[in-house]
């Protein structure tokens, strides 16, 4: 009974804090907009009973997921969403191994300090952050006054208000979350297993291949979905550092409940961004487990 | 036995005597330095095809540094090392005919046990059927054909030693180092994986060089054993002479248990040395290698096992010596005790337990006679 009130704790947390409201989103998501507050209807009228409750049930319908597929600027949105995500991850992942690798490799005195480094930048505002790369990359930026000053280029680079910014954006904020599984997987790994592998024949090179990256594989599929699944909704970074042209579902999002007022659209967006990143929640738990598994 | 019999009898394998002989490998005067220590201090040996070698010491004395030269992960600042007569300073790990056993097996845990067994078999770029006729082959040696598809978290401490033994054997290689083999063992099975490694060493025919710092385990498989000490060999011989004829104090209290008796040098010959050692107790005998000057300060060194106790003084030993019972440690199938002189020292003999412990003769504070033969005991200047 005991075991029980203790597990109840995290799962009564979750259940008011995600699936309760999940609950509301998608029950908007199955209303129509109104000119009301709340922006929507119908609502559930208590005082009238079974019959308000019937009433209520049938004025939802799933117009609006229906309603999603006719205009193309949605789907359009989550697979240029999908894009992102995926190549900001592969970027990522492309920086944040030989970083994690590095640090791994270091001295041990070494390692509480770059450990740091890594975990630093979360002591600023997200928000600040993000902003002080608008003043690095716009056309009278940091960036160009440097490259422009070395002579590597004669013209100011277009780089703000940019996909390339987005990537920029989402690989740098999302950074640590690649490093940090990948950093625990490989500082776990004995050198002497590398070791062996060269006694057995393989060049510093094939062992890397054979032996540390396997050994390293649930890191990185820890830290890909660390990186993809937020990158996935990401809102603040395209809309500070993308242009008019970068294509998100977390804009689309934004506009629909805050330009359109749309709450209904916008709730069967999000819940389809949901049921999107299911799959790779589900993969990255599999994952996890796998690693308690081979931990023991 | 019959005279045809011992005619066929095997020649002892002592390849180290035969001056025909040419080692599999030869250190010549390699110091390896690291900063400012010496792990390795201007070393010469030679080791032969063939050979069970062992590398015993402290930790700290450079037994590790020595395999891992051999195995090419650390190369040596002085002098040079010869496998197979050719100079092995240019030859990284991964190309030399050396395989090694590690400490902690190092096994790949997302690999199966075959697949580490054939993981070096892979490297040589060996036809598929090949690898797997080998892996097969030395799954079947080491008894684990039954456990081929687990993985090494799968298995147990000793399945996993026999797995690294069979992974280091699968390229057949010349030399197989094994760093401290047994040491995550539990003593049983130690001693009877002690057996199968020897046996498994005279299958293959393989050199192999051991690297521990467990004496007896030393003594069980080699058949030879460099007691090190501060980067260097301070005796190498064949395990009974280390024990028997050990060539100085510090290899005779390395080794087992010893007593050792300090005193004066009276007198001296080619094989043999008296020693005076304490007022009112005769003078020992033991052998000497050289001949001492009188009046040298020696060490008599005396293995408990080899001196007799008696509650008569012996009539015709030279060596006895007089003494108190202090102290009876009963270890079952013998006995140690512990013997006060007059003069205070504590001289160990032990004897094995015939009878029954209630009818035993000897019992605290009871007076005896020591004794043991001229030959027990070795005179150490050193």
């Amino acid at each position: 009974m005991k075991r029980f009130g203790l597990i109840s704790v995290p799962y009564l947390w979750l259940l008011a804090l995600f699936l309760v409201p999940f609950l509301i989103v998608l029950k908007i998501s199955l209303s129509d907009t109104a000119l009301a507050i709340p922006p929507y209807t119908p609502t559930l009228d208590m005082s009238e009973g079974w019959a308000g409750f019937k009433e209520w049930l049938s004025g939802l319908d799933i117009e609006n997921f229906t309603w999603l597929t006719t205009d193309d600027l949605y789907w359009k949105a989550y697979l240029s969403s999908l894009k992102i995500a995926t190549f900001s991850t592969i970027l990522a992942l492309l920086v944040g191994f030989p970083i994690a690798y590095g640090m791994s490799r270091a001295p041990d005195e070494w390692r509480p300090t770059l450990m740091m480094l890594i975990i630093l930048p979360f002591w600023t505002s997200f928000l600040i952050r993000v902003y002080a790369w608008k003043a690095i990359l716009s056309q009278e930026g940091f960036l160009n006054q440097l490259l422009l000053n070395i002579g590597l280029i004669s013209e100011p680079l277009t780089i703000l208000n940019t996909n390339t910014a987005v990537y920029i954006g989402i690989v740098y904020t999302y950074l640590p979350f690649m490093v940090l599984p990948i950093y625990s997987a490989l500082e776990r790994l004995d050198e002497s297993l590398l070791e062996a592998a060269e006694d057995l024949g393989c060049s510093r090179l094939s062992a890397f291949w054979l032996v540390t990256l396997p050994l390293a594989k649930q890191g990185i599929i820890a830290g890909s979905f660390l990186v993809f699944i937020p990158a996935m909704g990401e809102f603040v970074i395209p809309e500070l550092l993308g242009g008019s042209k970068t294509l998100m579902i977390g804009k689309v999002l934004w506009e629909e409940f805050f330009s359109n007022r749309d709450w209904p659209v916008a709730s069967a967006v999000a819940v389809v961004l949901l049921l999107i990143l299911i799959v790779p929640i589900v993969l990255f738990q599999k994952n996890e487990e796998k690693q308690r598994e081979a931990g023991k | 036995m019959s005279e045809a019999a011992l005619a066929t009898a095997p020649a002892e394998f002592a390849p180290w005597e035969d001056a025909q002989a040419t080692p599999l490998i030869r250190f010549q005067n390699v110091t390896k330095r690291f900063g400012d220590f010496t792990a390795i201090d201007n070393l010469t040996i030679d080791i032969f095809e063939k050979e069970f070698f062992a590398l015993l010491g402290p930790s700290g004395c450079g037994k590790t540094t020595m395999m891992r030269m051999l195995a090419g992960f650390e190369t040596q600042t002085e002098g040079t090392i010869l496998i197979d007569g050719q100079d092995v300073a240019p030859i990284p790990p991964n190309k030399r005919a050396v395989n090694m056993m590690f400490q902690s097996y190092a096994l790949f845990p997302h690999l199966s046990v075959a697949e580490n067994i054939a993981f070096g078999l892979k490297r040589d770029k060996l036809p598929k059927d090949q690898v797997a006729a080998r892996v097969d082959e030395m799954l079947n040696l080491v008894q684990l054909d039954k456990f081929a598809s687990r993985k090494p978290h799968q298995i147990s401490g000793g399945q996993r030693q026999r797995v690294a033994l069979a992974r280091s054997l699968a390229k057949a290689p010349k030399l197989l180092l094994l760093d401290e083999p047994l040491g995550a063992l539990d003593k049983k099975l130690r001693q009877d994986t002690q057996f199968e490694l020897m046996d498994i060493q005279e299958k293959t025919g393989t050199t192999f060089v051991i690297v521990t710092h467990d004496q007896e385990e030393a003594m069980t498989v080699a058949s030879r054993i460099a007691v090190m000490d501060h980067g260097k060999i301070i005796q190498v011989d064949t395990p009974a002479k280390i024990y028997e004829e050990p060539g100085s104090v510090y290899v005779a209290d390395f080794i087992g248990d010893v007593n050792l008796i300090e005193g004066t040098v009276t007198t001296s010959g080619d094989d043999h040395a008296t020693i005076s050692w304490a007022e009112g107790q005769q003078d020992l005998i033991g052998i000497a290698h050289d001949e001492i000057p009188a009046g040298t300060r020696a060490t008599l060194a005396i293995r408990p096992e080899k001196v007799n106790i008696a509650t008569e003084r012996p009539a015709d030993m030279t060596n006895i010596i007089h003494g108190k019972v202090m102290d009876i440690a009963y270890l079952g199938n013998m006995s140690t005790y512990v013997i006060e002189t007059p003069t205070g020292q504590h001289i160990k003999a032990q004897a094995a337990n015939t009878r029954r412990i209630r009818r035993r003769a000897i019992t605290w504070d009871q007076d005896v006679w020591l004794s043991f033969t001229d030959t027990a005991g070795v005179v150490l200047t050193s």
